[in-house]
């Protein structure tokens, strides 16, 4: 996610996407002036999201040199110096230049609090968070959708009230509770139920290679996975719900009855492919948001991600972790928002003629 | 819960989302117009014809509404939970909060005196649960209102003038749309000094784009109709038009935008708190959960610290979703149907 949302990347999917897209639909010049359209709007966002993460940071009370050297004696020169390095004592309009440049070449300045290179520590956190979320993602919109289809297609039954009541009441909890919740049960033990799963991190470090490795990271894996699942999933299943109601009432689903085919066939092979598109971009959509969301389920399972990350940069405040951070997660929504946008035509052709 | 969403997608998804809320118009559409036939015969003042019209539109509201149970067991919900707040000062007493002068021994597991046991300080859980209820209300329902007024207002704004300006407004919402709220409002949380003040301005300035999206294609849906053409015709001018003939015709969307905003705000606040960016001086559910994994009940199993604030923040925002889903489909019948 933070390579692809620079805007090399982003042009170059876009492409390669347009130009494999744009045969199919027959209409390419259409399609291609639609994508052009959104490519730019997603282009502003992204400089957007850099002007607000540079001046929102500067406001953070507090001298950050101060603190990275809390507890340490520095005399005023230190201080200075360390100011300097860090390029501190710049005019801001300067310091603005110089991080909009750095940026676009992927330079996402040095950590106060690691004192290594931002880019190094995102990308080193990256893989955590894209395969805790990825897992997430894949399992709460299955569960999604498959619920949200059997919800619809059985309205007002004591089947859909009982699913939308249990998605809706899991959508009220703070994941953080449930998390913290799991983790007594399930790691900690609670009365006959021992410690079945670990209490945080993503591997026991006990040095495991090959198929056991996975089989730990996996282990580790489970509770967040459910946390994310349980607090996650009514939004898919509502959203496929609403949008196979309003299929329903179409004539073209009496004509395929009328053709004799099966309930089951109906559903699968006509109601479902047109209810799927709004939900389609809510997954992407979510894919962009989860990122973000995963910051207080990282955090209680330490959950070594980027989410934990940015827990950790906030308390210093370490700006240009945080301000990296913010760029990469607003950068991953603008991104995924742009695939959306970009799928959107290519499965409905009556969006973006 | 579709197209209120807070992480409601944008562009084609947003536009078909807001589709049915332009339809709810003619719920209200109708009282405007004909006044009731009973006050023709006697002579009536202008305000008394104006609240004999508001009295009917809220009892037919009321009829619609009553028949959703699911939204009636949320305002039930709601109802018991703010009675518990609001008479907190005279059944716990703000000493409740007191460290010094705590009851109880640290860390005990329930019993009698304390139901629900005993914080690391040796204050009644029970209380501050309920103490607590006080802040976790104050700060949803402001940052709610506060979010809803930011989008109505802006709303309102790009939609009545349209053109360029529009489009420029439109542009910067769907830039806050795709911003991660959560992060935005951490970050804007920690900018700023902790105050309860500070989170309902973080919540608020953060969650409004939303609202502001349907509220403008209200907006242009109630600007197409001929009244308001006559409105212009005689003499109305922006102000009139969007105070007296716009503002009251998206009132239903913002009142169901706001009771969802709610248990939105609720969650969030409970986030906020939970991460140390909350009122460090007042008690509030989330800060209960931050000061129970920091008094170690996470490793030490004790559960009974733990549950009951999440088990509250839960039944309140589920009752504010209940009551916001059932506000949203008797003002939209088409949705009324599919939900």
């Amino acid at each position: 996610m933070t390579t692809a949302s620079t805007p090399a990347d982003v042009a170059r999917a876009e492409e390669a996407r347009a130009t494999d897209g744009a045969p199919r639909t027959g209409s390419s010049l259409g399609y291609l002036r639609h994508a052009a359209g959104k490519l730019g709007g997603a282009l502003v966002s992204l400089f957007a999201v850099l002007v607000t993460s540079f001046f929102l940071f500067r406001i953070i009370p507090g001298d950050p040199v101060k603190a990275m050297t809390h507890g340490i004696p520095t005399s005023a020169e230190q201080l200075a110096t360390l100011r300097r390095q860090f390029g501190l004592d710049l005019p801001l309009w300067q310091q603005f230049v110089d991080y909009c440049a750095k940026a676009l070449g992927g330079d996402l300045g040095t950590s106060f609090q690691f004192r290594a290179p931002v880019g190094e520590l995102i990308a080193e956190k990256l893989p955590a968070t894209l395969l805790l979320t990825g897992v997430a993602v894949v399992i709460y919109s299955a569960l999604g959708l498959w619920l949200g289809t059997r919800s619809a297609w059985r309205h007002g039954g004591l089947g859909d009230r009982l699913n939308t009541g249990i998605a809706l009441t899991l959508w009220s909890v703070p994941s953080f509770w449930l998390g913290l919740l799991l983790i007594i049960v399930f790691s900690v033990g609670m009365g006959p139920i021992p410690g079945l799963f670990p209490t945080g991190g993503m591997e026991s470090g006990t040095g495991e290679t090959g198929f056991a490795h996975v089989l730990d990271v996996a282990h580790h894996l489970v509770l967040p996975v459910v946390t994310l699942v349980a607090v996650g999933y009514a939004q898919t299943l509502l959203v496929m719900r609403s949008s196979l109601l309003d299929e329903m009432g179409g004539d073209y689903l009496t004509t395929a009855r009328a053709k004799g085919l099966r309930d089951d066939d109906v559903r699968r092979r006509h109601a479902v492919p047109n209810a799927l598109l709004p939900t389609v971009t809510m997954i992407f959509i979510n894919l962009g948001h989860v990122a973000a969301g995963s910051i207080l389920v990282e955090t209680v399972f330490s959950w070594p991600g980027l989410g934990g990350l940015f827990y950790q940069a906030l308390s210093v405040p370490d700006l240009p972790l945080v301000q990296g951070l913010f760029v990469v997660f607003a950068g991953a929504m603008i991104l995924m928002n742009l695939i959306a946008d970009l799928l959107y035509p290519l499965l409905d052709p009556r969006v973006g003629r | 819960m579709t197209s209120t969403e807070p992480t409601a997608p944008s562009g084609t998804t947003a536009s078909s989302g807001t589709t049915p809320a332009t339809e709810s118009s003619p719920a209200t559409a109708p009282g405007k117009k004909k006044p009731p036939p009973a006050t023709a015969s006697t002579p009536a003042t202008k305000s008394s014809l104006t609240w004999a019209r508001r009295r009917s539109t809220v009892a037919r509201f009321w009829a619609s509404y009553r028949t959703r149970r699911a939204g009636l067991l949320g305002l039930a919900g709601l109802a018991l939970i703010a009675l518990l707040a609001l008479t907190a000062p005279w059944t716990v007493g703000a000493d409740v909060q007191s460290v010094t002068q705590a009851p109880g021994t640290a860390l005990e597991p329930p019993s009698a005196e304390f139901p629900l046991g005993t914080d690391q300080f040796g204050r009644s859980l029970l209380g501050l649960l309920i103490w607590g209820a006080r802040i976790s209300l104050l700060v949803g329902l402001l940052a709610a209102v506060l979010s809803v007024a930011i989008g109505t207002l802006v709303g309102i704004i790009a939609g009545h003038y349209g053109g360029w300006f529009s489009t420029v407004v439109m542009r910067i919402t769907d830039w806050f749309l795709v911003m991660p709220t959560l992060v935005l409002a951490i970050v804007l949380a920690t900018v700023m000094s902790r105050s309860m003040w500070t989170v309902v301005l973080a919540i608020g300035v953060t969650s409004w784009p939303t609202t502001a999206r349907l509220v403008r294609a209200q907006t242009i849906a109630v600007e197409s109709r001929p009244y308001i053409e006559r409105a212009t015709a005689l003499g109305g001018g922006h102000g009139h038009v969007m105070g007296r003939h716009v503002l009251p015709n998206v009132m239903p969307l913002v009142l169901a935008q706001t009771t969802l905003g709610i248990s939105t705000a609720i969650l969030t606040e409970a986030t906020l708190a939970f991460l140390g960016l909350g009122d460090p001086t007042v008690v509030s559910w989330g800060g209960m959960l931050q000061d129970a994994r920091d008094a170690g009940a996470v490793s030490s199993g004790h559960w009974w610290y733990l549950a009951p604030p999440g088990i509250a923040i839960a039944l309140v925002a589920l009752a504010f979703t209940l009551c916001g889903r059932a506000v949203e489909s008797v003002l939209n019948p088409k949705l009324g149907v599919s939900r």
